[in-house]
C-alpha cells in the first residue's frame, strides 16, 4: 500500500513538472509584459530597463531555471500589475473560489442525485422526460451564456439577486465567507447554478444510467422476491451500489470544477482566482499565471490521489492490482 | 472677537454636520479597467490616474472643460523664460493630518523623477526644483519650456514625511521583490480617502472632511468595483446596482437608454484612431510586392486615404459614436483644427492614382490590428479590409489581443509591420507630443523622436517646424507653426487619421456628474439624488 502511494506521489511530481514545463513554455507566447506595465508612451530606455530588472532578456534556459527553482519553493514574486506578492493575492481569493467550488458541488451533487433517481424510478413519467430535456441544455448549453442569462432574469428583470460580487463577507481568521450574511448567500445562488450545473446533469445522468442498471441484476429480483418494500429495494440497496462511481466522479470533477470556475467567476466578478487568472492573462501578468496554474494542478493530482487511495479502501478488488507492480 | 469667532464656527460646522448626513450619498461605481496600485508614480494610464485623481492633487489641476486652473498651487509666473515659480496653497493638509509645504514638492519632483516611476516625463529630468521658502518653489529649467506644467495636473504631490517614515521614497517599480507601502496605502490632500483597498475586487473612498476646497460632490462614500465582463456590468447598471459604469458597449447603449433607471452620457473623446503605414523599409515585410516599398510613393498613400469611407465607418461601425477626423490631435486640443478638412472619399480617383504609381491591379499588404484596446478597433480594420479592396488591395487582416500586438508592432517588437491602425491622446494634451512622438522622424538613434512614430514617416521640414513649436513662448504664433506642421503632415499623407472615438459612460438618473473629454470619471463633481 505505501509503495502504491509512493508511486502515485512520484507521478504526481510528475505531472506538476510537466505543467510547470508546458506553462513556461507559453508565457513566451502571451505577449510583451512591459506594455502592460507602463504606460503607452513611456520612453523606450525605459522600456528596456523594465524589461531587464524583469529578467525577460536572459537567456531561456536561465529564465526557466530561474523559474523552475522560484517555483519549487512555492516563491511566486510579486504581481507585475498590482505591486503585491502573488501568494498574499492567492490566499486572498482562494476562499472565494473554494467556497462557490464547494457549493456547486454541494448542488450539484444533491439535486443530481435527486432527479437521477426519481427520472430511472418514474421512467415514464412526464416528469422525468422534462428533467431529461432540461439536463440536455444544461450539458450542452456554454457555461458564460448560462450565466448571463441567469443574470438577465433575476438581476435584471426580477430584481432578485445581485448580478455581480460576492456580497458581504465576514473574516474567519485569514478565510472570508459569504455564508454567513444575507447578501453574500443571496450572491452565492447563481454562479453556484452557473458553476454546478454542468456537474448536476452529469451526475443525474449517471444515476439514472446506473441505477436502471443496478434495477435489472439479480439481487434486486430476490430482494423483490423476498417481499422487502420497495423503498427498502430503492434506497437500501439499489441506490447504495449506484453512489460508488458517482462519488468518485463527483470527486475527480471537484478538480475541474475549481479549474473550470474562470468562466462564472469572469460573468459574475466573483473575486476569486480564476478571474485573478484571467485578469493576469489579459495583463500578460506572468507570475500571477505561473502561480495559478501550479496551484491548480497542485489541487487536481492532491485529488485524484486522494481518490485513488479511497478507491482502494472502498473496493476490495483493487488491491490485488495494487499490491501487484503493473 | 476671536471667541466669537470660534463660536460661529462651531455653530456653522454642528450644522455643516447635521445636514450633510441627510444627504450625503454612496456611490457606486464599476468600470472596466482596475485601480492596481495605490502608487500614484506607478501607472501613467488614463484610469488609473482618475482614480489616484479622488485622493491626490497636482499643484495645477483641470476644469471641467480641461483648461489650467490652480490646484496645490494657488499662482505661478515665469519671471524668466527658464524659471517658473509656484505660489503654494497655505493650510492645506495632507489626510494623515501633514500640512503640505515645498518640502513635499521638491520631494515628490525627485521621486517622480527617480527609477521605476512611470511618469518621470512630468518634470523634465534637466529641471530642478528649488524652495525659496515653505510656500514657494522654482523651477530652474536649461531652455524655455511653454508646457512645463501641462500635465501637472497630474503629477500628484506625496507627503515627504509619511514617504520617508514608511519607506516609501522609492516609486514602486514593476519589477518588485517586495511590496511597497505606497501602493497599498493613499496620503493625499484631495477630496476622498481610501478606506479600503482590494485590488482587482473593490476599493473604497470616504469622502475626506478637511478638503480644502468647497465640495461640489455630496457624497460620502464611493465604492469602486472593476468588472471586466460587459455584459456584467450593463445588467448591473441596469439592475439599479450600481449608479455609474464606463464604458457602456456600443450596442448596449440604445438598451441603457431605453432603461427607466439608467441614460448613456456621449461625447467626445480626445484619442484620436488613425491608420499608419510603413515608410522606411526599402520592402514592406508583409507584402506581395519585392524588391521595393510601396508606401514609399505619395500616391499610394494618398490612394489609400481617399480609399477610406470614414462616414460609412461612423454610421455602420461606430453607430454615429465618433467624430472623422483630418487632424491626428483632437479638435478640442488645438484651436485651428477646423481649418482642416478631410479628402473627400473617393475610390475612383484612389485606384487612379495607384495606377499612376504602377499599381493597376492593386497589391497584397499585410494590417495589423489590436481587438481589444479601441471602441470596435477590430470592426474598424475589417471595414478598412473591405473599402481597399474596392480599389483592389488586398488587405490580409491580422487582429489580436493588445498584449500580442504592442508587443509586435512597437520598438521594442522592431516595428514589426507594414499597416496598422493605432489610438494616441498626447499625455500633454498638446500638439507638441504627436509631433514629436508619432510623427517625428525617427532616423536619429541618440534621440527618442518618433519613438511611437510605428510607420517611420519622415519629413525633415516637419521636425524643424516641431523644434520650433517647443521653443515658442507666444500662444498665437506657436498655433500657426502647429498648424504648418501638420499642413506639411497633411500634403505627404504620412498618416491617415480617422476620427475620434467617443465616450459612452452609463449613468444612473439619480446621477449627475461632469464628463471631461480625456474620459477621466473625477467623482468630486458627481452629486446623487436620495
Amino acid at each position: 500500500m505505501l509503495a502504491f502511494i509512493l508511486r502515485r506521489a512520484l507521478q504526481s511530481v510528475g505531472v506538476m513538472i510537466a505543467v510547470g514545463i508546458i506553462s513556461f513554455s507559453m508565457f513566451r507566447f502571451a505577449g510583451d509584459p512591459v506594455n502592460q506595465i507602463v504606460s503607452i508612451d513611456t520612453p523606450y530606455e525605459q522600456r528596456l530597463q523594465i524589461r531587464k530588472s524583469l529578467g525577460l532578456d536572459d537567456p531561456v534556459p536561465v529564465q526557466f531555471a530561474r523559474y523552475f527553482i522560484d517555483a519549487a519553493q512555492f516563491k511566486f514574486g510579486v504581481s507585475y500589475q498590482f505591486r503585491q506578492p502573488v501568494s498574499a493575492l492567492l490566499k486572498e481569493r482562494m476562499p472565494a473560489t473554494l467556497e462557490l467550488a464547494t457549493c456547486a458541488t454541494v448542488l450539484a451533487m444533491v439535486f443530481g442525485i435527486l432527479m437521477g433517481i426519481y427520472s430511472a424510478l418514474k421512467r415514464d413519467s412526464f416528469l422525468a422526460k422534462v428533467l431529461q430535456a432540461v439536463s440536455l441544455i444544461g450539458i450542452s448549453l456554454p457555461t458564460f451564456l448560462i450565466g448571463i442569462l441567469l443574470i438577465y432574469l433575476f438581476a435584471v428583470v426580477l430584481g432578485w439577486l445581485p448580478s455581480f460580487g460576492r456580497g458581504d463577507v465576514v473574516k474567519l481568521g485569514w478565510w472570508t465567507t459569504g455564508l454567513l450574511t444575507v447578501s453574500g448567500l443571496k450572491a452565492l445562488i447563481m454562479p453556484s447554478i452557473t458553476l454546478g450545473l454542468f456537474q448536476m446533469t452529469l451526475i443525474m445522468r449517471l444515476v439514472r444510467a446506473e441505477m436502471l442498471e443496478v434495477l435489472r441484476t439479480d439481487y434486486i429480483r430476490f430482494a423483490r422476491a423476498r417481499g422487502l418494500t420497495t423503498r427498502a429495494i430503492h434506497f437500501g440497496h439499489a441506490l447504495k451500489n449506484t453512489l460508488v462511481p458517482v462519488i468518485t466522479v463527483a470527486g475527480l470533477q471537484f478538480g475541474s470544477v475549481i479549474a473550470f470556475a474562470i468562466i462564472t467567476e469572469t460573468v459574475f466578478q466573483w473575486p476569486g482566482m480564476g478571474l485573478l487568472f484571467v485578469q493576469a492573462v489579459q495583463n500578460v501578468d506572468i507570475p500571477i499565471m505561473a502561480a495559478y496554474l501550479l496551484v491548480v494542478s497542485l489541487i487536481f493530482v492532491t485529488i485524484n490521489l486522494i481518490v485513488d487511495i479511497l478507491y482502494t479502501i472502498v473496493d476490495p478488488r483493487l488491491r490485488a492490482t495494487v499490491n501487484r507492480p503493473a | 472677537m476671536p471667541i466669537r469667532q470660534t463660536c460661529l464656527a462651531a455653530v456653522a460646522s454642528i450644522i455643516a454636520f447635521a445636514l450633510a448626513p441627510a444627504s450625503a450619498q454612496t456611490l457606486r461605481y464599476a468600470n472596466q479597467g482596475d485601480l492596481k496600485s495605490l502608487d500614484p508614480y506607478t501607472l501613467n494610464e488614463s484610469t488609473t490616474i482618475a482614480h489616484h485623481g479622488q485622493v491626490y492633487e497636482g499643484l495645477t489641476a483641470r476644469d471641467k472643460d480641461l483648461s489650467i486652473i490652480p490646484g496645490l498651487a494657488e499662482s505661478w509666473e515665469t519671471p524668466e523664460p527658464t524659471r517658473w515659480r509656484f505660489h503654494l496653497r497655505k493650510g492645506v493638509k495632507f489626510q494623515n493630518g501633514d500640512p503640505f509645504t515645498a518640502d513635499d514638492v521638491v520631494f515628490s519632483a525627485d521621486r517622480v523623477r527617480a527609477k521605476g516611476s512611470n511618469f518621470a516625463t512630468r518634470v523634465p529630468s534637466d529641471a530642478k526644483a528649488v524652495k525659496i521658502d515653505d510656500y514657494t518653489v522654482d523651477f530652474v529649467l536649461t531652455a524655455p519650456n511653454p508646457i512645463l506644467n501641462s500635465q501637472w495636473d497630474t503629477w500628484y504631490i506625496m507627503d515627504k514625511k509619511w514617504c520617508e517614515e514608511n519607506n516609501a521614497v522609492a516609486p514602486t517599480p514593476a519589477a518588485a521583490t517586495s511590496p511597497s507601502f505606497a501602493s497599498l496605502n493613499a496620503n493625499g490632500t484631495g477630496a476622498f480617502t481610501i478606506e479600503s483597498h482590494q485590488p482587482g475586487v473593490k476599493t473604497v473612498f470616504k469622502a475626506n472632511p478637511n478638503w480644502w476646497r468647497k465640495p461640489e460632490h455630496n457624497l460620502k462614500e464611493i465604492i469602486f468595483t472593476p468588472i471586466s465582463s460587459d455584459a456584467t456590468r450593463v445588467a448591473a447598471l441596469l439592475s439599479g446596482e450600481i449608479d455609474l459604469m464606463e464604458p457602456v458597449p456600443i450596442q448596449d447603449i440604445a438598451r441603457v437608454t431605453a432603461s427607466p433607471n439608467a441614460v448613456v452620457m456621449t461625447g467626445p473623446e480626445l484619442r484620436t484612431i488613425f491608420l499608419g503605414m510603413d515608410q522606411t523599409r526599402d520592402e514592406l515585410l508583409f507584402s506581395n510586392i519585392k524588391g521595393k516599398n510601396p508606401f514609399k510613393d505619395a500616391r499610394v498613400r494618398e490612394a489609400f486615404y481617399k480609399a477610406i469611407d470614414i462616414e460609412l465607418i461612423k454610421a455602420r461601425v461606430m453607430r454615429g459614436l465618433s467624430t472623422p477626423s483630418a487632424l491626428m490631435i483632437a479638435p478640442q486640443l488645438f484651436k485651428l483644427s477646423n481649418e482642416f478638412v478631410r479628402p473627400k472619399y473617393d475610390a475612383e480617383g484612389a485606384k487612379k492614382l495607384l495606377a499612376e504609381a504602377g499599381y493597376p491591379d492593386g497589391f497584397e499588404v499585410g494590417m495589423d490590428c489590436p481587438n481589444d484596446r479601441y471602441v470596435n478597433d477590430a470592426a474598424i480594420c475589417q471595414a478598412v479590409v473591405g473599402m481597399l479592396a474596392r480599389i483592389g488591395v488586398k488587405v490580409n487582416l491580422m487582429a489580436q489581443p493588445k498584449a500580442l500586438y504592442f508587443a509586435k508592432v512597437f520598438k521594442s517588437g522592431n516595428y514589426n509591420t507594414s499597416f496598422y491602425l493605432l489610438g494616441w491622446t498626447p499625455g500633454t494634451l498638446d500638439s507638441h507630443n504627436v509631433l514629436f512622438e508619432i510623427m517625428g522622424c525617427r532616423d536619429n538613434p541618440a534621440s527618442s523622436r518618433g519613438d511611437t512614430n510605428l510607420g517611420g514617416y519622415c519629413n525633415k521640414d516637419f521636425d524643424a517646424v516641431t523644434d520650433k513649436v517647443l521653443q515658442e513662448i507666444d500662444p498665437a504664433k506657436r498655433d500657426l507653426l502647429i498648424k504648418q506642421a501638420f499642413e506639411i503632415s497633411a500634403k505627404d499623407f504620412g498618416y491617415i487619421p480617422l476620427h475620434q472615438q467617443a465616450l459612452a459612460w452609463g449613468v444612473s438618473k439619480k446621477v449627475k456628474l461632469v464628463q471631461r473629454a480625456d474620459n477621466q470619471v473625477l467623482l468630486y463633481w458627481a452629486t446623487k439624488q436620495e
